[in-house]
């Protein structure tokens, strides 16, 4: 195993307290509904931490048990389709996973992710050469990620959405004004 | 010179910038929002966290409980006593506790109208494109600042156009026709994009029909499902039908980034088959499939022509002896029409169960929860995993014609 020197994760929240080191990976198909990332009947429980435990358990019942923090999700197209719900980026923060790589993504789970400080990256390279287990790095600044030695290149997140990401959020970046 | 495209014409009319185009970032000032009760704690909370302190407009803010009335839980009602408290605080006087679904109530109630620019804290907010107005949904944190700031960023979308004249088969609703676009373009064909419906088989539907359509352009991945406003749109919504009213001309000379041409002669009924929304299988090809229940409601298709096209196949028969129909009226006053129509007659002598108006089973919290094995057809928009109980459960999308039938005959059919 390589020494993993990582200085990309400027993303307080993601962090704090957290040690720097290569993430596994948990791979997923095209089309992972935000259904399927936190279920509706959970929505409601009063704290995200309440709720966290049960990400992913209707797709993988294995996700919550193997899951760490620094870990990356690698999805197939369209990953977090379907309701607006804000709470499945914030289960995956608080899970601690370090960013969410897909093919693409639904448009109001890309807002919210950058809106509560989840990095999301468009990575159309990795997806068929990485399995569930593998161990990655992603380097957000330069836009590429490190599997077994070899670099997949990622799309750069675009500077006014790194900025956000950069202070943790929206909620983090405008307390910063 | 190139024309516009109908978001553009309405992002153009919000802004007042006549050269704003696909792809720009643009300020955009809503001319309503909603919030349902599931977000409004969250919403609530972030406002506060954020610093402020009075909604720019309470006028423009409508709260509206639907997807937990009545409760089914404990802790439910924290989430109406949440909603209560901010309405007190912010002189909000649009609030409704158990009037329907939002997505019905914001076109019936006229909150939402042509040419408006809406975001609600819902995905199927798109349903408003249905009387010609951009709406979509976004997530609390983003709702909470515009709360504070009456203004939010977004960038033009590029639009698919979808042409389809012709007149659809008997028996061939605008469900139907949906689905198969979906199909077509499948679960992320839209992303991003607006989707423009024009040609004179939309020009023929009624303006229910065209939100039933828009309310599923989301499950293409849709930012937006546009019709343009015409001469029904304006007496549904209480406006004139002008342009300085949203009732914009179709002139077909957008710059389109994808066109799809439909003869409404080929539609046939069909259905999203489990468990994805793009899986559309003719119903011809669904052979055997026994069902446990059927749901006939939600803001997909729970408005009174639904009630009315199910009641004409169910009246005078009663369902199959082991299936549940359920019946949830999109909002209070379908339910009363449908009462003076006597709709809800017919349905109670098939033996079905009727419910109150709200979201009911379409957001798996009540009112018909299913479990392993077991299979519904139902007119709501989604059929993912877990939806309606456990991740076994299989839910077949269909239009309330096909989902009557199947109710009587007890496996998934159209006649």
């Amino acid at each position: 195993m390589p020494e993993a020197v990582i200085d990309i994760q400027r993303n307080k929240f993601m962090t704090d307290g957290m040690e720097f080191r290569m993430g596994k990976v948990f791979k997923y198909g095209k089309d992972v509904d935000t259904d399927q990332i936190i279920a509706s009947q959970y929505l409601l429980y009063p704290t995200i931490d309440e709720m966290k435990v049960h990400t992913f358990e209707s797709l993988d019942s294995e996700f919550i048990k193997n899951v760490a923090p620094g870990d990356y999700i690698v999805a197939d197209e369209n990953f977090g389709c379907g309701s607006s719900r804000e709470q499945a980026p914030a289960v995956l923060k608080a899970l601690g996973i370090k960013a969410v790589l897909a093919k693409s993504f639904a448009r109001i789970f890309y807002r919210n992710s950058i809106n509560l400080g989840v990095p999301v990256i468009v990575c159309s390279d990795i997806y068929d050469h990485v399995n569930t287990g593998d161990e990655i790095e992603l380097n957000m600044d330069e836009g590429y990620v490190m599997l077994n030695g070899v670099k997949y290149n990622c799309t750069k997140v675009p500077p006014y959405m790194k900025e956000i990401l950069d202070q943790g959020g929206l909620l983090a970046s405008l307390e910063k004004i | 010179m190139m024309g516009a495209t109908l978001i553009e014409k309405i992002i153009r009319r919000n802004v007042h910038d006549d050269n704003v185009k696909a792809g720009d970032i643009v300020f955009v000032k809503p001319d309503r929002v909603m919030i349902h009760d599931i977000f409004i704690p969250f919403v609530a909370d972030k406002f506060h966290e954020m610093g402020f302190k009075k909604v720019w407009d309470p006028d423009k803010v409508v709260i509206i409980y639907d997807h937990m009335v009545p409760s089914s839980q404990v802790d439910d009602t924290r989430h109406f006593r949440s909603g209560d408290a901010f309405a007190k605080e912010q002189g909000i006087e649009h609030i409704h506790r158990a009037d329907g679904v939002c997505h019905q109530l914001m076109p019936e109630l006229r909150y939402a109208t042509p040419g408006d620019v809406v975001f609600g804290t819902d995905s199927h907010t798109v349903t408003y494109g249905g009387v010609g107005a951009f709406s979509t949904g976004i997530g609390y944190t983003e709702m909470a600042g515009i709360l504070g700031t009456g203004e939010l960023w977004i960038k033009v979308p590029e639009t698919i156009r979808v042409n389809v004249n012709g007149k659809l088969p008997q028996g061939v609703t605008s469900k139907d026709v949906i689905l198969t676009i979906i199909g077509d373009l499948t679960a992320a064909g839209a992303t991003y994009k607006s989707m423009e419906f024009s040609g004179d088989t939309f020009d023929a539907m009624s303006v229910s029909e065209r939100l039933t359509m828009a309310n599923m352009t989301i499950e293409a991945g849709a930012k937006c499902g546009l019709f343009y406003a015409d001469e029904k749109t304006a007496e549904f919504s209480g406006v004139p039908c002008d342009e300085a009213h949203g009732c914009f001309k179709d002139e077909g000379d957008g710059d389109y980034v994808q066109v799809l041409n439909y003869k409404a002669e080929d539609f046939v009924p069909v259905a999203a088959c489990p468990s994805q929304v793009d899986k559309i299988r003719p119903i011809s090809e669904l052979k055997d499939i026994k069902i446990d229940q059927v749901f006939i409601g939600s803001c997909t298709n729970g408005r009174l022509e639904d009630l009315r096209a199910a009641a004409e196949i169910l009246k005078g028969k009663h369902v199959a002896p082991y299936v549940k129909l359920i019946i949830t009226p999109a909002s209070r006053s379908i339910y009363i029409k449908a009462v003076q129509e006597g709709l809800m007659k017919i349905f109670n002598d098939a033996g079905a169960i009727i419910m109150n108006p709200g979201c009911g089973l379409c957001c798996g919290r009540s009112g018909g929860i299913l479990t392993d094995g077991e299979t519904v057809v139902a007119t709501n928009n989604r059929n993912f995993l877990g939806r309606m109980g456990t991740n076994k459960v299989n839910i077949y999308l269909a239009s309330p014609v096909t989902a009557a039938h199947s109710a009587v005959k007890g496996y998934v059919t159209n006649g």
